[in-house]
């Protein structure tokens, strides 16, 4: 008995293939299979859940319904063009603001009035987020919004906000990554003498953006902001306002994290692409600052 | 002295026994459907039904047939009126009739009973020719199939009732052949005499080519799964009762039912020693017969769940090719073995 337990699975395997390959006990080997798969199967639990019983067990980024988070959206209305099933309804109007300077001209922007989706015309493609340019859109996890009645499937602003509670916040970046856009752009005017004007970092971080794209998604408000300072109508005050650097965590304002020759070398050397190598080497360097700074 | 009255009244006692078999036509069938449903659900990994009745769906078959009560009688338009409504009562009524001869135990030591009630025990009828009125009997039923297939004037429900047809005449032979060697070993046609000659050993062990034939051809009969091209619901819909809807269709599925409840107890009389129990012989006959017959049934419902529909020719070389030719095989040895020993 020094058969391991693969050695003696194999040798079943074997006895079973020859068994099976037999012309007239095969075919009879191979029906009595067939009942004990399924008596086997009979004995072991259901694989059901009794869902309205007990809640299914779902990932944390099930796409369940779409979201909005309202003040995201700029009305620039791409999420209802490019719909494939013409299920999105919006309403704005255009608000006069007044001017900045006497006599000058009022500014104006766009309000959004309504925002619908229809999902009983919704197939659930995720064009509309994808396309989204200012992250307005969300998948929700939450899909329980079944009706009776077909006319109160269609959504309003409302609702859509609520299920906006449901997204989880994007996932933290991981150790060495790239500081977002948002966060890159302050560093640029943070460490300025005095507040730059805004009009000045409107600028910056287009830059920034080109020369270093961020990993992930940064926080939807912040790029809301961003691009409403880049655009050419903005550099005003408000815009500046909206723009004010939120109150930095300690530790965030060092020195931005340098690569470690030494891990740098010794991922290259593990066959890593340069990508990934230069990360491990900064996230060494950060990690070796830690040591000395406790 | 009134129980004694009551008993020699040969009417009372005959309206006492109708109605037992009817109870029993009525309720084992929704039993099996029950099995058939969770069985079959687990067997797929699933739960089957859970809601109706609160307690895992035991109420299911019962809230099915209140539905198919409530639904429309909808007879079509180029449809033959009578011979499409009277098809589903011919389909049933043979198979109810099954069920007065399936003996559940044995004869009562004394007797009582007055003449024309069927004896002392545990059945409706006791028949001289009780296998031979079974498998003539259970025969009929494709005759409303026919008329369920022809009245509809739908294609589908003609080809489902021409296959039902042609697979009863290929598996009532294997099914007849099988069956007459029991008898011939058993000495007698009467079911009754079949359960108690198989005192010393179950029928099973020296006719199991018999018996395994029996049961296939039970299992085409019943156009049960694997054998259930008249019904091909990937093919033809839904057969002979395609076109049917409520009560009507109800009738259909109850008597599928209850021919597999019925069928299952005649291989039980024949094969698996009717009331005769092992190991634990003091558990009442009647018992034994039911459990043999739940334990059959089941594997109607396991085979349906193991195994994919064969194809119509397929069905045919069975029958004509192997079943038949093995079944004549087993009635020459057995007449062999009764002559010599």
């Amino acid at each position: 008995m020094a058969m391991t337990k693969e050695q003696r699975a194999a040798k079943l395997r074997e006895l079973e293939q020859k068994i099976a390959s037999k012309k007239g006990i095969g075919a009879l080997y191979g029906l009595a299979k067939g009942m004990s798969v399924t008596m086997r199967t009979m004995l072991k639990p259901a694989i059901t859940t009794q869902y309205p019983h007990v809640k299914p067990d779902l990932p944390e980024r099930t796409r369940g319904v779409i979201a909005l988070k309202e003040e995201n959206c700029t009305v620039c209305m791409l999420c209802s063009r490019e719909c494939p099933d013409w299920c999105i309804y919006i309403d704005s109007h255009k608000d006069v603001m007044p001017p900045k300077t006497p006599g000058a001209r009022g500014r104006t922007r766009n309000v959004l009035d309504r925002f619908a989706i229809d999902y009983a015309l919704c197939m659930y493609c995720g064009i509309c987020v994808d396309v989204c340019p200012f992250d307005a859109l969300f998948w929700s996890p939450h899909f329980e919004y079944s009706t009776d009645d077909l006319s109160t499937l269609t959504h309003e602003m409302d609702t859509l906000a609520k299920w906006m509670d449901y997204v989880p916040p994007p996932p933290a970046l991981e150790d060495g990554a790239e500081d977002p856009v948002e966060v890159s752009k302050e560093a640029v005017s943070y460490g300025a003498p005095a507040v730059a004007a805004p009009v000045a970092t409107a600028t910056a971080p287009a830059a920034t953006a080109t020369a270093a794209p961020p990993r992930t998604e940064p926080a939807p408000s912040q790029e809301g902001a961003a691009a409403d300072s880049a655009t050419p109508a903005g550099g005003t005050t408000e815009a500046a306002e909206t723009q004010a650097p939120p109150a930095r965590e300690e530790g965030h304002d060092e020195e931005p994290p340098q690569i470690d020759q030494e891990a740098y070398d010794a991922a290259i050397a593990q066959g890593k692409p340069d990508r990934e190598a230069r990360a491990l080497a900064k996230r060494a360097w950060i990690l070796k600052r830690r040591k000395a700074q406790s | 002295m009134i129980f004694y009255h009551f008993f020699s009244n040969p009417w009372a006692v005959f309206a006492l026994k109708l109605a037992a078999v009817f109870i029993f036509f009525l309720t084992a069938p929704l039993v099996l459907g029950y099995v058939e449903h969770k069985g079959l659900a687990h067997m797929q990994s699933r739960l089957g039904p859970m809601e109706a009745g609160r307690f895992h769906g035991w109420a299911q078959l019962i809230a099915d047939g209140v539905k198919f009560i409530q639904k429309e009688d909808i007879v079509p338009d180029a449809a033959d009126r009578r011979i499409f409504m009277l098809a589903p009562m011919i389909v049933i009524i043979p198979v109810s009739l099954v069920f007065l001869v399936i003996p559940f135990g044995p004869a009562a030591v004394s007797c009582h009973a007055p003449a024309g009630t069927g004896g002392c025990g545990f059945w409706g009828e006791n028949f001289d020719v009780g296998i031979f009125f079974v498998l003539a009997i259970s025969a009929i039923s494709v005759i409303g199939m026919l008329m369920a297939g022809w009245a509809s004037a739908n294609k589908f429900s003609l080809i489902g009732a021409i296959r039902g047809a042609a697979q009863l005449i290929a598996y009532e032979l294997p099914l007849v052949l099988a069956a007459s060697a029991v008898a011939m070993q058993a000495g007698t046609l009467s079911l009754v005499g079949i359960g108690d000659a198989q005192k010393a050993y179950w029928f099973v062990f020296p006719q199991i080519a018999g018996f395994i034939i029996f049961v296939i051809a039970s299992l085409a009969e019943l156009s049960r799964p694997p054998f259930d091209m008249p019904i091909a619901d990937s093919e033809i819909i839904f057969g002979h009762m395609t076109e049917y809807t409520g009560i009507r269709f109800g009738l259909f599925l109850l008597s599928e039912y209850a021919g597999i409840v019925s069928l299952s107890a005649i291989a039980v009389v024949l094969y698996l020693g009717a009331w005769h129990g092992f190991i634990v012989p003091w558990i009442p006959g009647p018992i034994w017969t039911l459990a043999k017959i739940g334990a059959l049934s089941f594997l109607v419902i396991w085979l349906r769940a193991t195994y994919p529909r064969l194809r119509e020719d397929q069905l045919q070389k069975m029958a004509w090719k192997y079943l038949i030719p093995i079944a004549l095989v087993n009635i020459l040895l057995t007449m062999i073995f009764k002559v010599v020993f």
